[in-house]
């Protein structure tokens, strides 16, 4: 019987099944950031146990409240640098070279296809869009995970999506994505990894299936993954040319983790992505979306785009062209923040920052800050945010605010406007 | 090493109720468990529910409906219940990350199907509901107001009680690897 992409990654990881249906794995990858791993830390000084099980895998990064705003992030960051510097973890990004986890460690290479990944992060998922299995942990297990490499899941069910069809103008892998949260629903991927595949897919850069896979914690997936393919190898090649003789040769070694035809899977969702509208949410639930063009009278006070789920080069384009000589509407506030220091450098070396501010925009350093409403842009009571994250939550961007998620160029039409906006219906 | 399960219920009638609800992200920079304490639940919306009030404030165990604990993967969710008395949550499902968390912590994310989740919110009416859970015999012997109500019995993968009997995943892992 054939198997999919995820079980050959856990065959090729086995450590134990200590029962039935579960799955002890050796882990390539454990990344960490200064919110869910000082806890870790403690821990394991508490416990005698201050050891890491491999330097040279583990990434820290101070990404989601920095630079530090208050005492308490500052003890937060400085107990994950001085952790970094004992144990001898070279891969650990602090101010000046700090950015947003999910978008600063692909850019750096460390995620390749077939290896297993843990992040004390729910977003980790994102990772899967290079063909890793990549999941979202708790303190616990990333704790386990950096003193012994290893971490338990269940036997994996997988969901094949397959998305089809040529995107309309105007709608991007952010639609597709909400449009998978949506049919999926809040849990309708608990316990099961999702697989990405279809034309629509095959056609998207990395940014775009990174995009994709990001959501997946949304329909409640422990992973979101597609087939590492020709656009995986020439991401990755710049890292990973010292270990195949050309491109070919990598693309072809990726193949190997590609789900066999006759792989059985738990559910297959077909979508046909060529009517897909512009979308966004409305209500405290990501899967509760909704083409932007019903939605009404919706008056907004904030446009937020950056974020592990648009806060790449391409979002910043994508913002850059429909912001391009207009103005934010009045009493509306803009933020940008690229997600890494050399998003940052390329947005500004391509005029996107100098676009954005005369539009009106605030650029801010890279940071997760007010995605999750720690910092730079956190909502009043009563205000409405149109957003390029990945939750809703109530209270998420600040206790009492609104958020709706969109693409990029829906929340700079909805900027412009000063209301939710279908970025089709802006005639400049 | 084991916690004891069981006590009065909080009902929380309500699906999908994410970990920014019962434990909101401006809390995420405390590095103590204990602070969580005062701010459990603080930003739930839920009709009636007060989070300074009497029936959380005399909670051991929480009954709620589908996909408890979705969202972050922040483990500040468990540790602000644990923080608060609370050991034992049972819902008609949970969300991965928050459920594994859970036994991690040695504490009990105990999933029943929906008809026996009616029948203990069908019971919420009637005086204090409270419930004393048997791991080793899988029941759960609910009473209202002290009196003997139902017994349910529950299905537990035999990973996660090995978690639960171990304390938590720390130190089952560090025996076992
Ligand atoms: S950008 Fe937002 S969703 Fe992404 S890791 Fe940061 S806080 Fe989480």
């Amino acid at each position: 019987m054939g198997k999919t992409i995820v079980q050959k990654i856990f065959d090729a990881h086995h450590r134990d099944e200590p029962f039935v249906g579960t799955r002890v794995l050796n882990l390539d990858v454990v990344m960490c950031h200064e919110i869910t791993t000082p806890v870790a830390i403690a821990d394991l000084e508490t416990r005698g146990l201050d050891k890491v099980f491999d330097a040279s895998k583990i990434k820290a990064v101070v990404d989601h409240v920095t630079p530090s705003k208050d005492t308490k992030s500052a003890t937060q960051a400085k107990i994950l640098r001085e952790w970094a510097q004992r144990q001898n973890i070279d891969d650990f990004f602090d101010i000046g070279a700090n950015g947003v986890c999910h978008a600063l460690f692909p850019e750096k290479g460390f995620i390749r296809p077939g290896y297993t990944v843990i992040m004390g992060d729910s977003h980790t998922c994102t990772h899967g869009a290079f063909g890793a299995f990549a999941a979202g942990v708790g303190t616990t297990d990333l704790e386990v995970g950096i003193l012994k490499g290893v971490c338990a899941f269940r036997e994996p069910k997988t969901i094949r999506v397959n998305i089809n069809g040529k995107l309309p103008p105007m709608v991007f892998a952010k639609d597709v994505a909400l449009e998978v949260v949506r049919q999926l629903t809040g849990n309708g991927a608990t316990d099961r990894v999702i697989e990405y595949g279809g034309s629509t897919v095959d056609a998207m850069t990395m940014e775009e299936r990174m995009t994709l896979c990001n959501m997946a914690i949304e329909a409640g997936g422990t992973s979101g993954l597609c087939m590492p393919d020709a656009t995986t190898a020439d991401y990755l090649w710049p890292f990973i040319n010292g270990d195949y003789d050309s491109k070919e040769a990598a693309i072809a070694d990726f193949a190997k983790w590609w789900s066999d035809p006759d792989a059985t899977y738990d559910r297959v969702l077909n979508i046909d992505v060529s009517a897909l509208e512009p979308l966004t949410t409305l209500g405290y639930k990501p899967d509760q979306v909704h083409p932007i063009r019903e939605v009404g009278d919706v008056p907004i006070n904030q446009v937020y785009i950056g974020s592990c789920t648009n806060g790449r080069i391409s979002d910043l384009r994508e913002a850059a062209a429909v912001a391009k000589g207009t103005r934010l509407a009045p009493g509306v506030r803009g933020i940008v923040s690229p997600a890494t220091p050399k998003i940052f450098r390329q947005a500004l070396q391509e005029g996107l920052l100098e676009i954005l501010m005369d539009a009106g925009y605030c650029i801010t350093n890279p940071t997760c800050g007010a995605c999750l409403g720690m910092s730079n842009g956190v909502l009043a009571p009563d205000e409405v945010c149109a957003a390029t994250t990945n939750r809703n939550f109530n209270g998420r961007m600040g206790k009492g605010g609104m958020v709706h998620l969109m693409s990029p160029a829906s929340a700079v039409a909805s900027g412009i406007a000063g209301r939710l906006t279908d970025p089709r219906s802006i005639n400049k | 090493m084991m916690k004891p399960f069981g006590g009065n219920i909080l009902f929380l009638d309500r699906s999908d109720i994410n970990t920014d609800e019962i434990i909101p992200a401006k809390y995420l920079t405390e590095v103590t468990k204990q602070a969580l304490a005062p701010y459990l639940l603080e930003d739930l919306k839920l009709d009636g529910f007060d989070p300074k009030g009497e029936a959380l404030k005399t909670a051991q165990v929480i009954v709620t409906r589908e996909n408890f604990g979705c969202g972050s993967s922040r483990e500040h969710a468990p540790w602000a219940l644990e923080v608060n008395g609370i050991n034992l949550v049972i819902a008609q499902g949970f969300a991965r990350i928050f459920r594994q968390n859970m036994f991690n912590c040695g504490m009990m994310a105990l999933e029943l199907p929906a008809a026996d989740i009616d029948a203990l919110f069908a019971l919420s009416s009637q005086g204090t509901v409270s419930c004393d859970l048997d791991l080793p015999q899988r029941t759960l012997a609910v009473a209202v107001d002290g009196k003997p109500a139902q017994t349910l019995s529950f299905h537990i993968e035999p990973f996660d009680e090995a978690l639960v009997c171990a304390g938590g995943w720390v130190y089952y892992a560090n025996t076992h690897y």
